[in-house]
């Protein structure tokens, strides 16, 4: 089959240039296969990054380019660590650097899709928080070197909700019926149907599973939509009472409506760490890695962090940053909060499982 | 005739951009990886008849009827009065068709800011001093925005079957007495039906597949066939899976075709949308 | 009843076009988000052509509209001059194909796509967004002619190639003028469809974005009010493009009318 196969797209590949040929030239000037790169050169390279929609601060960008002016930074935007990996799958020649979250690193390193780190090029790493360090998903950060970490918890209006809110149960109360936004994903909606259960978000226990779906469809009446990025304007608008949220929207929110809380529920959470990796077949690595050393050094990750809102790895631009943030605990977590909080995992084959619960909520 | 070699460029293209992508489809469709190898395979199209699959399915087909029978209620009129109209309807024509010039999803996103619970509606709403109601995130404002941008789609080819009618049939017509409900049910509706079933493939087979619309106005809330293509390829990475759905949607387009061919040749000239 | 049928028109007209305006006038709100107004402003104007992400995305946009016009314009109409000489049975086959992508869910045409390139492994980008975009327009440029050659006789063209001219000669003489109109109808409607296009290339392009996709991803994050002002600008532009294409064509039928009436 396999051989059939490699003839056919051959064969197809050489017929479609032949017929195009004359149509017309490809503008795609950024990947010059044919430049070999040897040591860095002062030629023009463009490091394509594939990033989260605006999760970059674009001055940061513009002061990197600035700094080094033979390096241009080309972002493309994805919205879910999925919908990337499919890109990537694809066509993956097309960048340098992505921005995965924790258990996808986990399932790039599995499919041998990312390049060993060399943390000599990288000397700000050191100044990165231990507990960001080593995590199980890639033990000495060999391919992956944290960019921002955070929980997903509760945003709630003080206004709108009256009794104190300490646990994912507030979200299937009827009180707030059409006054509740769940977050548009499988992972985050399935944590809080788990850890309402005191299960794990990484279960592979068909019982469990089914619990949670259960749960989730008799939520169903209650929530006003599933969002992602629209959830913060909502809250700010005071739109919804509650939503489910990661901590750096909660923090944008809270800075823009002051009735707005976040909180960790006590059943606990997830904690998630967005890593910087560099693509197996970037032919700028050594560019990437100028790029990662010049994200984490604290001016730059503190000037990105306050943008963006979410939480730097880099310890001295926390402390830099300080009140608002330092003493914040939608910003900087306590150890104690952390603890009660797990890390995803890759499920594997059981992703499958997983989505499928997801179309059931959602048709049901 | 020398002629004849001029289509032979397209004829090339059309093989490898059309036939062989959908070629493709099948291929991927029918079959499954494991291991690294890939072999025929049924079960994709099976995961096609499981429920989960087959609720998405209905749902959408259920949405997309509604869209389309919607449509044609409104549209007929709307074609009827300007083929029939004595001003230049050609003009006139041109401003229903003109909204689908402008970008398609900000037309939709304009909704949201219509339908907000602060939105347009509801304030003028408020300004009675009702109550705001929820209008956005439901499966009314999903339909909403469906008749909306499909619309024109079924405007235009049953307007074009109108103005192909000869108007000395009504004129005989008229002369052995028919009266105009005759007229209109004797004439004007069978000989309008290419335009209705053009129409009717232009509106429903995008409506089945539409995707996003229910992410911006219905607050995701709905997951419909376009959606779930898009979760198999984007999502899950299963263009196996992907195909197979897809393949289900080449059904219904094959058959959609069939079913115009057969109205046109009974209408004889290949009108089509234009 | 007539003014009933005027008012019927003007509601389904107004439902056509509420949107248009409501983004029209949010395009001079001072607000960043939607919803309240909170004073004129020109400012959109005067940043919309400082960014960088939707002036590349309508760089990308506008040319790519143009080459696939220009592309899909030449091959339509040479494959509509040769598919009109076919006898009916391959004929009829190349029409129906044609028109799968007419009729065919954008969807699993932007899928089927993606797979071919996949497959052949050619990486996705501005090139793979180009190819299907001449893919979709092509058929609408051929059914755009093809009437237009239905009309005219070949019978000037046989007495032009017995009267020793060369086929390429006969076909700029004879039939291109003939079939004039068709052909920047089916140019024009190419432009337009590649310019609107969103599911065919968010499946065909990966790091190259053209507005539609830069407006899908932004939608999420809520749509940058630039957005709007960039499409008040571009829809005044397709008004002005199609009253002229509209002006042209019913200049066109008076003097077709006229012809007729003559003869």
């Amino acid at each position: 089959m396999i051989p059939v196969k490699k003839v056919l797209s051959t064969l197809l590949a050489t017929s479609m240039i032949l017929l195009t040929l004359s149509g017309c030239t490809s503008t795609t000037s950024s990947n010059s296969a044919s430049a070999t790169p040897t040591t860095v050169v002062e030629e023009d390279i463009t490091l394509n990054v594939y990033n989260w929609g605006d999760y970059m601060d674009p001055e940061v960008i513009a002061q990197f380019e600035e700094e080094n002016p033979h390096i241009k930074i080309q972002e493309t935007y994805f919205d879910s660590n999925e919908a990337m990996l499919a890109k990537l799958k694809a066509d993956s020649s097309t960048f340098d650097i992505v921005i995965p979250s924790d258990y996808v690193v986990e399932r790039m390193i599995k499919e041998d899709m990312l390049a060993e780190i060399d943390k000599s090029n990288i000397p700000n790493y050191a100044g990165l928080l231990d507990y960001c360090k080593n995590q199980s998903f890639d033990p000495n950060n060999k391919y992956s070197i944290p960019y921002m970490w955070g929980t997903v918890g509760i945003l709630y209006n003080t206004k709108k909700v009256t009794e104190t809110v300490d646990s994912w149960n507030i979200l299937f109360n009827t009180k707030y019926k059409k006054k509740i936004i769940m977050y548009d994903s499988i992972r985050e909606s399935m944590l809080v149907a788990l850890k309402l259960q005191g299960k794990s978000c990484n279960t592979k226990d068909d019982a469990d599973l089914k619990a949670a779906e259960n749960l989730l469809i008799s939520q169903k009446p209650l929530v006003l939509a599933y969002g992602t990025d629209e959830i913060k304007r909502k809250m700010i608008n005071n739109e919804a009472a509650l939503a489910v949220v990661y901590s750096g929207d909660a923090i944008l929110a809270m800075d823009e409506n002051e009735d707005l809380e976040y909180v960790i529920p006590k059943e606990g959470s997830n904690v998630w760490f967005d890593n910087i990796v560099i693509l197996k077949n970037s032919t700028h690595k050594k560019a990437a890695e100028t790029f990662i050393n010049f994200l984490c050094r604290p001016d730059v990750a503190a000037k990105n962090s306050a943008y963006i809102g979410y939480t730097t790895p880099v310890e001295q631009a926390i402390e830099d940053l300080g009140e608002g943030y330092s003493d914040n605990p939608a910003y900087n977590p306590s150890t104690e909060v952390i603890e009660r909080c797990e890390i995803y995992h890759d499920l594997e084959d059981y992703m499958q499982k997983y989505n499928e619960i997801w179309i059931n909520i959602k048709s049901s | 005739m020398t002629r004849k070699y001029f289509a032979y460029p397209y004829l090339a293209w059309m093989v490898l951009f059309i036939v062989v992508p959908l070629l493709l489809v099948v291929y991927y469709a029918f079959t499954a990886e494991a291991a690294g190898t890939i072999s025929f395979s049924l079960q994709n199209i099976a995961g096609f008849f499981s429920t989960t699959t087959l609720n998405v399915f209905a749902k959408s087909i259920w949405l997309a009827v509604l869209c389309t029978v919607i449509c044609l209620l409104l549209a007929y009129p709307v074609a009827y009065i300007l083929a029939s109209s004595k001003i230049n309807s050609r003009t006139l024509m041109v401003w229903f068709v003109l909204p689908m010039w402008m970008n398609f999803l900000l037309r939709t996103y304009a909704w949201l800011i219509i339908l907000d619970s602060n939105g347009i509606i509801n304030q003028v709403i408020n300004l009675f001093g009702l109550p705001s109601a929820q209008l956005l995130y439901t499966n009314e404002a999903v339909l909403l925005g469906m008749i909306y941008n499909f619309l024109p789609f079924m405007i235009l080819p049953i307007y074009t079957a109108l103005t192909k009618i000869p108007r000395n049939l009504y004129e005989a017509a008229e002369d052995l007495g028919a009266n105009s409900t005759t007229k209109f049910f004797k004439i004007t509706v069978p000989l309008s039906m290419p335009g209705i079933i053009s129409g009717f493939t232009m509106v429903f087979i995008p409506s089945i597949t539409t995707f996003s619309i229910s992410r911006l106005l219905g607050g995701a809330q709905t997951m419909l066939f376009g959606d779930l293509i898009e979760n198999q390829f984007m999502f899950m990475q299963d263009w196996h899976a992907g195909s197979a759905i897809s393949f289900v949607m080449m059904i219904l387009m094959l058959i959609s075709l069939y079913i115009m061919t057969r109205y046109e040749k009974a209408g004889e000239s290949s009108g089509g949308l234009w | 009843m007539k003014s009933l049928k005027r008012i019927y028109l003007l509601i389904i007209i107004l439902f056509l076009y509420a949107p248009i305006f409501i983004l029209m006038i949010a395009s001079f709100n001072n607000s960043k988000y939607i919803g309240g107004w909170s004073g004129f402003t020109l400012d959109w104007y005067v940043q919309l052509f400082k960014d960088r992400e939707i002036m590349s995305s309508l760089y990308v946009t506008l040319s790519m509209a143009l080459i696939a016009a220009i592309v899909a314009t030449i091959l339509g109409t040479l494959a509509a001059i040769g598919i009109n000489t076919f006898s009916k049975g391959p004929k009829a086959l190349m029409l129906n194909i044609s028109y799968i992508p007419v009729v065919n869910a954008d969807i699993v045409t932007g899928v089927s796509l993606m797979l071919l390139f996949i497959f052949t492994r050619i990486p996705r980008g501005y090139f793979t967004m180009l190819l299907a975009h001449i893919t979709f327009c092509i058929p609408y440029v051929i059914f755009a002619v093809l009437p237009r050659l239905q009309m005219t006789s070949s019978q000037y063209y046989e007495a032009a190639l017995d009267l020793g001219a060369k086929p390429s000669y006969a076909i700029r003489k004879v039939i291109l003028p003939d079939i004039m109109p068709g052909i920047i109808n089916g140019a024009l409607l190419a432009f337009t469809l590649s310019l609107d296009d969103f599911v065919v290339s968010f499946f065909t392009t990966s790091n190259v974005n053209n507005l539609s996709t830069t407006i899908y991803a932004m939608a999420r994050r809520g749509i940058n009010p630039k957005i709007n002002a960039l499409s008040t600008l571009m829809f005044i532009a397709v008004v002005l493009l199609l009253l002229l294409i509209n002006n042209r064509t019913t200049k066109q039928e008076k003097a077709l009318r006229k012809e007729i009436s003559k003869s």
